[in-house]
C-alpha cells in the first residue's frame, strides 16, 4: 500500500527506492560494473541484486617493447584517466587496450563499500 | 494489556523507544519495546544460515561454503568451504571452516531460493522509510 511518505523523494537515498524490482547499473571500485533488477538495498548501499551481469574490464599494453617502467606507470593510472588520455591523444590508442570479462550470477549481494554509483540502465550507443 | 511477541518480524525497524512492527506470521502489529539497531541485511543473512554461500573477497579470492553464522558486521563464519578456483589459489587447501572480516568482502553470491523476494522488497521499503 503505498503511502505519502513512500512517494515523497527527499533524499538521494529516496531515488534509489524509486528503482526497486527494476534493472539498475551500478558501478562499483576496480572497475567493475553490474547491471541487475535491485531487489534490497540499505543506506550503506549494501544491495541484493537479482540476474546479474558483471562486466569487468582491464587494460592491456600491445606494444611489448615498451619498458616496464612505462608499463607500471601506465597501469598505475586509473582506467577512467586512460581513456580521457587516449580520447585526446589518438596516437596512444593502439599502444593499449581495454579488455572486458563477464559473468552473470542469478542472485547476489553487494557490499556497499564497493559501489561508486547507482543509475537507472544505461542506453547504449 | 500485555502484548505477547510471539514471532516478531525479523526484518523490523525502530526509532528510538517503542515502535510499531509487524508479526512476521500472523501479520498482527504489535509494540516492540526494544530498540533494534537498522539491521535489514543482517536479518537477511540469519535467515540464510545453513544455506550454501560462495563469498568472493575484495582480493579476488573466491570462498563456497556452507554459511555458519554472521554478525551486525556482516563478518561471515564459513563451514566446510573450498576455495572456488585452488589451482589459482592454494593457500587454503586444508582449510575447511574460516571466519571472514566483514569489510573483505566483495560480493556474496547467495542461493535464490534463501527469502521471498517480496518480503526483502517490503523489508527494504520500510527500512528506506524509517532510516
Amino acid at each position: 500500500m503505498a503511502t505519502e511518505e513512500d512517494m515523497a523523494v527527499k533524499e538521494p537515498l529516496d531515488l534509489i527506492r524509486l528503482s526497486l524490482d527494476e534493472r539498475i547499473y551500478v558501478k562499483l571500485r576496480s572497475d567493475r560494473e553490474l547491471r541487475g533488477k535491485l531487489h534490497a538495498y540499505d543506506q550503506h548501499l549494501n544491495m541484493i541484486l537479482g540476474d546479474v551481469e558483471e562486466v569487468v574490464t582491464t587494460v592491456e599494453i600491445d606494444d611489448e617493447t615498451y619498458e616496464e617502467i612505462v608499463r607500471v606507470s601506465i597501469c598505475d593510472f586509473c582506467i577512467s584517466l586512460l581513456r580521457i588520455i587516449c580520447y585526446i591523444d589518438e596516437s596512444t590508442l593502439p599502444l593499449c587496450s581495454f579488455q572486458t570479462s563477464k559473468r552473470t550470477i542469478p542472485f547476489l549481494f553487494v557490499r556497499g563499500d564497493g559501489v561508486i554509483l547507482v543509475s537507472p540502465p544505461l542506453r547504449t550507443a | 494489556m500485555v502484548i505477547l511477541l510471539l514471532f516478531v518480524d525479523r526484518f523490523s525497524i525502530s526509532l528510538a523507544g517503542a515502535s510499531l512492527c509487524c508479526c512476521y506470521y500472523c501479520g498482527a502489529v504489535v509494540y516492540q519495546r526494544f530498540c533494534f539497531r537498522v539491521q535489514l541485511f543482517f536479518s537477511y543473512f540469519k535467515e540464510l544460515v545453513g544455506k550454501e554461500v560462495t563469498v568472493e573477497l575484495k582480493n579476488d579470492l573466491a570462498i563456497r561454503g556452507t554459511l555458519h553464522s554472521v554478525d551486525q558486521y556482516l563478518n561471515i563464519k564459513l563451514e566446510n568451504t573450498r576455495v572456488v578456483d585452488q589451482d589459482k589459489y592454494p593457500h587454503m587447501l586444508s582449510v575447511r571452516n574460516c571466519f571472514i572480516r566483514g569489510s573483505v568482502v566483495r560480493y556474496v553470491l547467495l542461493p535464490q531460493d534463501g527469502v521471498d523476494i517480496d518480503i526483502l522488497h517490503d523489508a527494504t521499503r520500510r527500512e528506506a522509510r524509517g532510516g
